[in-house]
């Protein structure tokens, strides 16, 4: 092997995984050789069905039995696949633990923390029940569980998602691991707690020295806290290297487009996003050559022949690639044009342009009931609490909130166009609350939605061609009518008419999110409603749907409302954006102003916990770490409802901190839009 | 670019097509079709072309074995009644019940069962209470308090009675996976392009509840032909001397060690009944179903 060095603490080679399926073998690891080295965080990064969990479920041996494994992993000379279970409890949660993706269902909800963890201990270390209780509160402490005394007594329920994840944190490096694995540690997060948790993972590497293999699919957090990285594509490591050589000088074509398509929240004006065709190879039926070679625009007939071993690249002894084109590759790295790039986002200043939406002081709260013969209202949860907003035609606004702040609950009484408990919704100049049936149903015709799971919004059992035609058909289209739309349609989103039969299980992720945008676009809708368009995409395929919106909005003057998590994504597709935190709006402006010079604390903060997937700016900047997690919206802190987090305030004298605890901002004029708070940043 | 490419005629079809093609794809469905077809046949054609009729006594011939000389291919019953002509009697009969009860049973539990569980509220509760009623009632009491009313009626008020009688807990299970259903995405996407209620039941809630209803649908056949038996003791519907292949059956059984072709028969017509519309059950599931392989184009 060309990239064994002597300090690896496990020595992966040439691990294959194969599991019997239906329709087929499912090769899910192919000849994967890796070393982890102690000390170093590794990170694994591909998509779904690359690979990557299955190759670290593997090294701890926690793969279910119907699964065929070769190959070798080495630690401390024994070969860890070769032990039977009870051998390898010995190494499991001693010298090498695990951290997974969801702390919920990895803790058991009928035991306590403190118990969880101290048997962790029992079984691993010779020490007393009094000692490992003490231990216990030290390691809580350690991840940085506020009063550890005290919450180790609780069970998993009261822990909140970002708790739960460091509890798991404090159970992994509970004997003190030589290899801590992290299979998606942070991705059920949203992004302000998923940089307290990172933090807290740091911190424990600090202390145990333990060599980390985080395994994800975000560019961003590998960029921040690898060492080295392997990147993997349909069960093969494509690319493998040190961090800042393989963002900087990418070798494999995958890595390529994977870099260049990825949004990112620091772009520049007109900045254009990279689309990888096609999507991500299936792990049953791959091809001879190259697996990615159907996607790459630089394949040439040797890809197709033969499948390209991981090689050392000649300019630099601890980067491999696996491409049979390297050399030529490198070069064309520079001109940037491997891939076909999408539309320049060049926002539009439309200011003459009319309302399509308008919101007023919007709300929206749900009871909240207790007993169950004599149900009682005990109180309500202030889902959205007063929002306004105004869209305008041919632009997109972005609502961006973390989960739970209302973002949705606002989507949905906007699409259900009715009277709301409060305030007001207009669409195209209807007032939601005095229109007729008729003129409802004449509405939704302009008003459409695209769900964010593809998976959930398409009727299973409907051909995608009738599921398309179902608002033309709602809307009285004669057939021939219908059937010519439904191509016209489906090249629009750039898919084959020919598949109109199918169903939509034959097609992937990124194509089912088309026929969701085709099913929207039927009725030449005037504004389209975006829920987390691609957030349940595969990374390679979410710069294709984005870069489809751009283009579709620019063709047809759509406007769009946006919501989203991912700040990156608004960055490169909306206008406008609103900052929302526990059902209220807090800041308000154009994209590119705001995510520069944000002027509310909470906007700050959130800009600043979305990783950058790139190692130098990364690791360069300083990160915000906020206090907490957002409060419940049944019980939401009195004033500003962000007082309680808040960076700014920490640093404000007494008397104007009172005021932030007591008086509620309201939102008023800044210098690029609008702002919800006593004391902005810019005002300072 | 939206370049219209023109589609030949066929080239989209609408979902019944494809389920119809998908159907014909698979062979076990065609043959059950096609058996189902045969027994049809048989019941109704074959008694014209038979030298007995069903209720001709042959006193010659008295718990005849099956036999070729005396023409009673399928023996004859205690009283000389032809075996053969009293199985394709009953077999008449029996299909009848035995379809119509399972197709009106079931259509009425995915009918109400959807609504209640996709509209909820006040629907949903006072269906609920239908419901729970008639589970709740004897249903063989009742239909013995109602039987004088229906004497000397058609058998078809059997109909009628089985499937009132037999909805209730499919529709229970229909509700539940219908208000599972009614969150999902794709509804609300189809409430949101104003798809009418009727309409998002039956093309998005009754489909994907299909596997269900058709295994509901195929147990039923078999389970109304036998339990039109249990009621035929009650007094009403099929009575003797008319038969049904549930009272052959139950008749036959008590002499079934010694002249077992008193039974053997009808009770193979029934089996064969059954295992068709199983094999057509199964089609149509893999049908509507696309992850099924069943259908898919080999």
């Amino acid at each position: 092997m060309t990239l064994s060095h002597t300090d690896a603490l496990i020595q992966i080679r040439d691990l294959s995984v194969t599991f019997p399926s239906e329709s087929g073998s499912v090769e899910a690891v192919r000849n994967v050789s890796l070393d982890i080295r102690a000390g170093e965080v590794l990170g694994i990064v591909g998509e779904s069905g690359s690979g990557k969990s299955v190759t670290s479920l593997a090294t701890i041996g926690l793969l279910p039995d119907s699964a065929r494994v070769s190959g070798e992993v080495l630690y401390n000379g024994k070969n860890l696949l070769k032990l039977t279970d009870e051998e390898m409890s010995q190494y499991r949660g001693s010298d090498i633990a695990m951290i997974f993706q969801d702390p919920l269902s990895a803790l058991n909800p009928v035991q306590t923390i403190g118990h969880q963890i101290a048997e962790a201990l029992l079984i691993h270390q010779n020490i007393s029940k009094s000692a490992a209780d003490k231990k216990v509160v030290e390691l809580l402490d350690v991840v940085g569980i506020p009063k550890p005394q005290e919450r180790a007594r609780s069970y998993p329920h009261e822990f909140s998602g970002g708790m739960r994840q460091r509890v798991m944190i404090a159970l992994a490096i509970a004997n003190e691991p030589k290899v801590l694995l992290a299979d998606e540690p942070t991705t059920a997060l949203d992004v302000t707690v998923q940089a307290q948790v990172l933090d807290a993972l740091k911190h424990a590497r600090d202390i145990t020295g333990a060599a980390i293999v985080l395994v994800t699919h975000d560019m961003g957090v590998v960029a921040g806290l690898a060492d080295r990285i392997a990147i993997m594509y349909a069960g093969k490591i494509v690319e493998q290297g040190p961090v800042n050589e393989v963002f900087a000088q990418p070798a494999m074509p995958y890595t390529i487009g994977l870099l260049h398509s990825i949004p990112r929240v620091d772009a520049k004006a007109g900045s254009r996003l990279a689309s990888i065709p096609g999507s991500p190879a299936s792990p049953v039926d791959l091809p001879q050559g190259c697996a990615f070679a159907p996607r790459c625009p630089a394949a040439q007939d040797i890809c197709l022949s033969a499948n390209p071993p991981l090689v050392q690249i000649v300019s630099s002894p601890d980067h491999a690639a696996a491409c049979a084109r390297v050399d030529q590759i490198q070069g064309l790295v520079a001109s940037n044009k491997l891939f076909e790039e999408g539309p320049a986002h060049s926002p539009t200043k439309n200011e003459s342009a009319v309302n399509v939406l308008e919101l007023k002081d919007l709300k929206k709260t749900f009871p909240l009931m207790k007993g169950a013969i004599m149900r009682r209202r005990i109180g309500s949860v202030f889902a959205v609490d007063g929002v306004s907003l105004t869209l305008k035609q041919g632009q997109s606004l972005a609502l961006v909130g973390e989960s739970g702040c209302g973002k949705t609950t606002t989507l949905i009484e906007i699409l259900n166009l009715v009277a709301p408990e409060s305030g007001s919704i207009t669409v195209l100049g209807k007032n939601a609350a005095t229109i007729s049936k008729k003129e409802r149903l004449a509405l939704r015709k302009d008003l459409q939605i695209v769900f964010q799971d593809p998976f959930a919004s398409l009727d299973a059992r409907l051909p995608i061609g009738e599921a398309i035609c179902e608002p033309l058909k709602t809307f009285g289209y004669s057939k021939t009518d219908q059937r010519a739309r439904l191509s016209e349609l489906l090249l629009l989103v750039g898919l084959n008419p020919m598949h109109a039969n199918r169903f939509p299980s034959e097609f992937s992720g990124g194509q089912r999110q088309r026929i969701a945008i085709a099913r929207a676009l039927a009725l030449n809708p005037k504004l389209l409603v975006l829920d987390e368009p691609v957030s349940a995409l595969d990374v390679s395929v979410r710069a294709g749907v984005l870069n489809l919106l751009a283009e579709l909005q620019e063709k047809l003057s759509l406007s769009y409302l946006f919501v989203s998590h991912d700040l990156a994504v608004v960055q490169h597709i909306a206008d406008q954006v609103a900052v929302m935190y526990l059902g209220s709006i807090v800041e308000t402006g154009p994209v590119a102003e705001v995510f520069k010079d944000p002027q509310h604390p909470y906007t700050q903060a959130l800009l600043s916990a979305v990783p950058i997937p790139d190692p130098i700016i990364e690791r360069g900047r300083s990160r915000i770490v906020l206090q907490g997690e957002i409060p419940s919206p049944a019980n939401p802190p009195s004033g500003c409802r962000f007082h309680n987090r808040c960076q700014i305030r920490m640093i404000l004298p007494k008397d104007q901190q009172d005021r932030c605890s007591t008086e509620r901002p309201v939102m008023k004029k800044s210098t690029h839009g609008e702002v919800a708070c006593h004391f902005p940043i810019g005002a300072k | 670019m939206a370049t219209k490419v023109k589609l030949e005629q066929d080239e989209t079809f609408s979902r019944g097509k494809l389920i119809r093609v998908r159907f014909f794809r698979n062979k076990l469905a065609v043959f059950g079709l096609f058996g189902l077809a045969m027994l049809f046949f048989l019941a109704f054609v074959a008694p014209h072309l038979d030298k007995f009729k069903w209720d001709q006594l042959d006193f010659d011939n008295m718990l005849s074995p099956p036999s070729l000389s005396n023409g009673h291919w399928f023996g004859t019953s205690q009283i000389g009644g032809d075996t053969f002509a009293l199985t394709m009697r009953g077999l008449q009969k029996s299909l009848i019940i035995g379809l119509l009860v399972a197709f009106f049973s079931t259509g009425l539990a995915a009918i109400v069962g959807a609504s209640a569980g996709y509209l909820a509220g006040r629907t949903d509760r006072a269906l609920m209470w239908v419901i729970d009623l008639l589970l709740v009632l004897p249903s063989f009491l009742l239909i013995a308090v109602l039987s004088p009313l229906y004497r000397g009626k058609t058998w078809l008020v059997f109909v009628v009675l089985l499937a009132a009688f037999g909805w209730m807990i499919t529709a229970r299970i229909v509700r539940g996976i219908s208000m599972s259903l009614r969150e999902r995405d794709f509804v609300r996407a189809a409430i949101y392009m104003g798809v009418p209620t009727r309409l998002i039941i039956f093309r998005h809630i009754l489909p994907n509840i299909s596997s269900l209803l058709i295994i509901d649908a195929t147990l039923n056949v078999g389970g109304a032909i036998l339990s039109e038996t249990g009621l035929s003791y009650l007094g009403f519907g099929v009575q003797p001397p008319d038969v049904s292949l549930g009272s052959l059956i139950a008749e036959g059984t008590n002499d079934a060690m010694a002249y077992p072709w008193l039974f053997l028969f009808a009770g193979m017509i029934l089996i064969l009944t059954v295992l068709c519309v199983s094999f057509i059950g199964d089609g149509l599931r893999d049908a509507f179903d696309p992850g099924a392989t069943g259908g898919q184009a080999k």
